[in-house]
């Protein structure tokens, strides 16, 4: 019963949009870079990178959002990287972006530790505050979760919006899923392929470091190892699962989060009958099976992972 | 710019690009060592010494290469076929458990029985584990690199219920580990009073018998076909689905090896930082080693060479030991595009 109750209180759905936050910037940001045909696997560093980078620039006397436009450049700058070797290149985009992960991490917690050599307890930074909107942040149960979150979870609506804008009613958008769908017949229309498509992992990836700072500016606020924690391949899940739609991803983001913090509740409750890893496990499990339920449905760029070369059919 | 394939590659080519490769790895660390202060020739000099050095630095290197040589396998054989297997860490552990759930006295036998049961049993437990990923890839399409990663985040969580459960050891002082495995199931060490074990070679054998299966075997050249072009595979007669299954069998048991060897052979018991990334750094072996399993060999040692180098050298300079984690990390994505351009002649216009 006490189960069932926890759904009706305002913190959980609170806690729900908060845990969504960091999914719907790298679900979108690999949305972006999938609808133009090219799978990114980089974006588990490139959060981690985005974590990273954006806390210290707080850290070192920047301002927030300075930290998240540094999270994005520096999200952008791997993107450039992984787009300019499997595309122009055609390197396996498996391979390229399990090696983009492994630098971005590496060189995340390298700097972390040139640069604090000595400590013991993570260095703190003052993160973003909650902001509540005035009047809707009163409301019932939708006013905590929807209006009483920090700047950056407001941010993360406009990004869909943004980005579901683009992608269906800017000619540059149109652009970008035709390549992911036919390039050859994008090239025709005098669209330039190779161009396209890395202006596109780069801003999934900037979108990817933006969700990555989330977690240090917004969530927490210090900087730890493995903090990122699996974030990045649930996004991967998470775009399957949404159909390559922004407003399914931000559905799709925000049943995950209300799974984990109603995880994180129940463990509380029963955790004494139940060993607490079988509710760790579920978000894992939530995300393979919900794989499995839309593979039957989902229509999948057509040129996703292929590599296109100029004249070869 | 374009690519245009080469009609010949010269023998200068197939050996200048790599090293070329690695030796840009070594000047992007060089840099990043700068930033330090420290003078990169010291501390590369540190890294060889503390890995090469001396006979200890050096059966120590063996040593770490012992599970990055079957990770690295598991990784070649399966991105043979084009099985994506991003999840030997997961393999790995399930292969340790289920060495120490039969291994820690559940059954007395002798070591010349005892010894086979332990492979095959970690065999099957890493050969299921992947089997999942690929059932779900050839049954409802679902992409196994998701599913092989997420997986890796459920088996670690299984094995952590494990240790503080049913496999908790009552004498280990509350820690989250497991019995030790009963001594017939210990393999000796090759050179007494260092930690340098039987499952070197055991790995070294592996490796031979994977490019026996892959030279002489039909299954070998299915799995090539199938990696090759699956659909031409498929007009021609290869069960490619079946191929795909039995790929993911061998891959599994591969990957559940180095979980058996890393138990039996050194730490004797499971615990949680029994593999610190041994699954992650088999691809980059894989990858290093052109997917060849001798390669394999070859480049898990130069791969240990490296983390053993970097941690010793992390402890009398003050550089971090992550140093040698962007250093695979850059070998890995220099390789491939070095591999690519020995094939491809990069045009501007």
């Amino acid at each position: 019963m006490e189960a069932f109750e926890i759904l009706f209180t305002a913190s959980l759905w609170a806690a729900a949009v908060r845990i969504a936050s960091p999914l719907i910037f790298g679900t979108l940001g690999e949305l972006i870079c999938e609808r133009a045909g090219v799978l990114n696997l980089g974006i588990e560093g490139i959060m981690t990178a985005g974590a990273f980078s954006g806390w210290l620039t707080v850290y070192l006397g920047g301002d927030l959002w300075l930290g998240v436009a540094v999270a994005a450049l520096v999200g952008a700058c791997f993107g450039l990287l992984h787009g300019f070797m499997v595309v122009p290149l055609g390197l396996s985009q498996h391979v390229t972006g399990i090696g983009i992960t492994l630098l971005a991490t590496a060189l995340s917690y390298y700097s972390y530790r040139i640069t604090f050599p000595e400590v013991t307890s993570p260095p703190k930074i003052e993160p973003f505050a909650v902001f509540p909107v005035p009047g809707l942040g009163d409301l019932p149960i939708i006013g905590p979760a929807l209006f009483q979150q920090t700047p950056l979870t407001y941010f993360a609506f406009i990004a869909v919006a943004l980005v579901a804008w683009f992608l269906y009613r800017t000619p540059a958008g149109l652009a970008v899923r035709t390549v992911g769908e036919n390039p050859a017949a994008a090239e025709a229309q005098g669209v330039n392929v190779v161009t396209i498509r890395i202006l596109a992992v780069m801003a999934g990836s900037a979108l990817m470091g933006i969700g990555g700072s989330f977690i240090t500016l917004s969530a927490f606020n210090s900087f730890f190892f493995e903090m990122t924690n699996g974030r990045g391949w649930i996004c991967i899940a998470l775009v399957v699962f949404a159909g390559w739609q922004p407003g399914k991803a931000l559905l799709g983001a925000i049943l995950f989060g209300l799974f984990d913090a109603y995880q994180l509740r129940l463990q509380q409750l029963a955790g004494a009958i139940v060993p607490y890893q079988v509710f760790l496990m579920l978000p894992f499990v939530l995300s393979i099976i919900a794989l499995i339920v839309m593979s039957r449905r989902v229509a999948y760029p057509r040129a996703l992972m292929v590599p296109y070369r100029k004249g070869e059919r | 710019m374009r690519l245009e394939p080469r009609e010949h590659q010269s023998l200068a080519l197939l050996v200048g690009y790599p090293v070329l490769a690695l030796a840009f790895a070594a000047v992007v660390c060089a840099l990043l060592v700068m930033l330090t202060g420290a003078s990169p020739f010291q501390i590369f000099g540190l890294m060889l010494k503390g890995a090469l050095g001396t006979q200890f630095a050096f059966l120590e290197t063996l040593t770490r290469a012992t599970p990055l040589i079957f990770t690295g396998l598991a990784a070649a054989v399966a991105f043979r076929a084009k099985l994506w297997n991003i999840g030997a860490e997961a393999q790995l552990y399930m292969g340790a458990v289920m060495t120490v759930v039969l291994g820690t006295g559940f059954l007395p036998l002798p070591w010349p029985i005892l010894w086979p049961v332990l492979m095959v049993s970690a065999m099957i437990g890493g050969a299921l584990v992947l089997s999942v990923p690929t059932f779900l890839k050839t049954r409802f399409g679902v992409d196994e690199v998701v599913t092989t990663l997420l997986l890796n985040f459920i088996v670690l969580l299984f094995v952590s219920m494990l240790l503080e459960g049913v496999l908790k050891d009552p004498m280990g002082l509350g820690w989250p580990q497991s019995k030790k495995v009963i001594a017939d199931a210990q393999l000796p060490k090759l050179v007494q009073g260092k930690r340098l074990h039987l499952g070197f070679v055991i790995a070294v054998l592996a490796a031979l018998a994977v490019w026996i299966i892959d030279r002489k075997s039909a299954l070998g050249y299915e799995m090539r076909a199938v990696g090759h072009n699956a659909k031409a595979a498929h007009f021609a007669g290869i069960p490619v689905n079946r191929v795909l299954a039995k790929t993911a069998l061998l891959s599994g048991g591969l990957a559940g090896l180095a979980g058996w060897s890393e138990v039996t052979g050194l730490k004797g018991n499971l615990t949680l930082d029994l593999s610190p990334g041994f699954g992650y750094s088999g691809i980059v072996v894989a990858m290093l080693a052109l997917l060849h399993p001798i390669g394999v060999v070859a480049a898990a040692v130069f791969v240990a060479t490296v983390f053993v180098g970097a941690d010793a050298m992390s402890r009398t300079a003050g550089v971090p030991s992550y140093i040698a984690h962007v250093m695979v990390a850059v070998s890995l994505l220099s390789m491939v595009t070095a591999i690519m351009l020995t094939r491809f002649r990069l045009r501007w216009r």
